[in-house]
């Protein structure tokens, strides 16, 4: 199979996966990227992913980002098409049809119902993000003082970005 | 993200809506949002469609958030399409989802390109290292904060247990793994009698 079409059918498989938001295929995308393809090891998919944390706008840009990694100019269009593309036909037909559904009770205790499933996802892919990123004792450090400083400060995430610049400039990697 | 919008100076109570914005505006709102939203667009689309230019009222921008937490895909993203698709259908859902998306993907692949040059480069591999792991910080706060809601519901817990279990531990596939995890999750925590 064609690395476009693999691509393809990987990116638009995890469109219509993505429940709760992007951070919940990061883990698949991270399988399907470093185990089953082989296209980069899970130290440059942790890079990839921080280069899309470091650029504005949606949480998702990390999908063309592998797409142009992987197979250049071609790559980025098949896979932001294939990310972008199903999940929003299916949001453009069910516009039309949400007012019929959105007061039933099953619609409410489904939502409700998938919270714990997207925080546990979500959960995964911190756990494996960091994994492949924390190769030192010291990357480790900065990632959890970057976690401590998120949670118990207002900073903004782009200082915590630099800050973590630095520290590896700084000798955090060894 | 209320408190966020509230910051802004709200529209006074009753103020009329702008009229519907053509292909071109819905382009261009988003192309706007795209690129000054860091680190969550969510409330930044609040203050652009409901307070700056009064496309939705707070209700409707509400109700479709609420759709678009609901189906598949990233929330902002569904929301570029939802808005697109209320005012001028299927054209107006292609001029604001290609507007998100087209600023923050030629900021990465700029970021892509700097990255591949100067790959072999010491000094920015340890650049790249610390970011990367900042970066896996952030998404470790952000997993935390979503799980402190849950931390006294046991039959929560246990799905997010089992969840990362087959997903970061054992490394299951995705799509089986949503084929068990989503039923038992809706039968374990749906709430009912609301």
């Amino acid at each position: 199979m064609g690395t476009l079409a693999a691509l393809a059918i990987i990116f638009a498989q995890l469109s219509l996966l993505a429940f709760g938001g992007g951070n919940t295929i990061l883990p698949e995308m991270q399988r399907q990227v470093v185990e089953v393809h082989r296209w980069m090891s899970a130290q440059e998919f942790g890079a990839l992913f921080a280069l899309a944390q470091a650029a504005p706008g949606p949480n998702m840009m990390v999908v063309p980002l592998v797409g142009w990694h992987v197979a250049g100019l071609p790559g980025l269009l098949v896979s932001a098409l294939a990310k972008f593309g199903p999940c929003s036909v299916l949001t453009g037909v069910v516009v039309g049809l949400w007012r019929r559904f959105k007061d039933r009770p099953w619609r409410r205790v489904v939502q409700a119902g998938l919270v714990p499933l997207t925080v546990g996802l979500v959960s995964a892919s911190a756990v494996l993000i960091s994994g492949a990123t924390g190769r030192t004792a010291g990357l480790l450090g900065v990632t959890a003082g970057v976690a401590a400083l998120s949670l118990l400060t207002r900073l903004h995430p782009l200082w915590l970005l630099a800050a973590g610049a630095v520290a590896g400039l700084a000798g955090a990697g060894g | 993200m209320t408190a966020v919008a509230e910051a802004a100076a709200p529209p006074p109570p009753g103020a009329a809506l702008a009229p519907a914005p053509s292909c071109g505006a819905l382009f261009l709102g988003f192309l706007g949002l795209g690129l000054i939203g860091f680190g969550g667009v969510l409330p930044m689309a609040r203050r652009m469609l409901v307070e700056e230019r009064r496309w939705l009222s707070a209700e409707s921008f509400t109700e479709l958030l609420g759709l678009c937490q609901f189906l598949p895909g990233g929330n902002v993203i569904n929301l570029s399409v939802a808005v697109g698709m209320e005012f001028r259908g299927a054209a107006g859902a292609a001029s604001a989802l290609l507007g998100l998306v087209l600023g923050p993907t030629a900021v990465v692949i700029g970021l892509g390109v700097v990255y591949d040059r100067f790959r072999d480069d010491p000094t920015l591999q340890h650049m790249f290292a610390g970011l990367a792991a900042a970066a896996a910080g952030l998404l470790v706060a952000t997993a935390l904060k979503m799980l402190a809601p849950l931390r006294r519901n046991g039959r929560a817990l246990l799905v997010v247990a089992a969840t990362l279990i087959a997903i970061a531990v054992a490394r299951w596939p995705l799509l089986p793994s949503l084929m068990v995890l989503a039923p038992a999750s809706i039968l374990l925590c749906g709430r009912r009698g609301r």
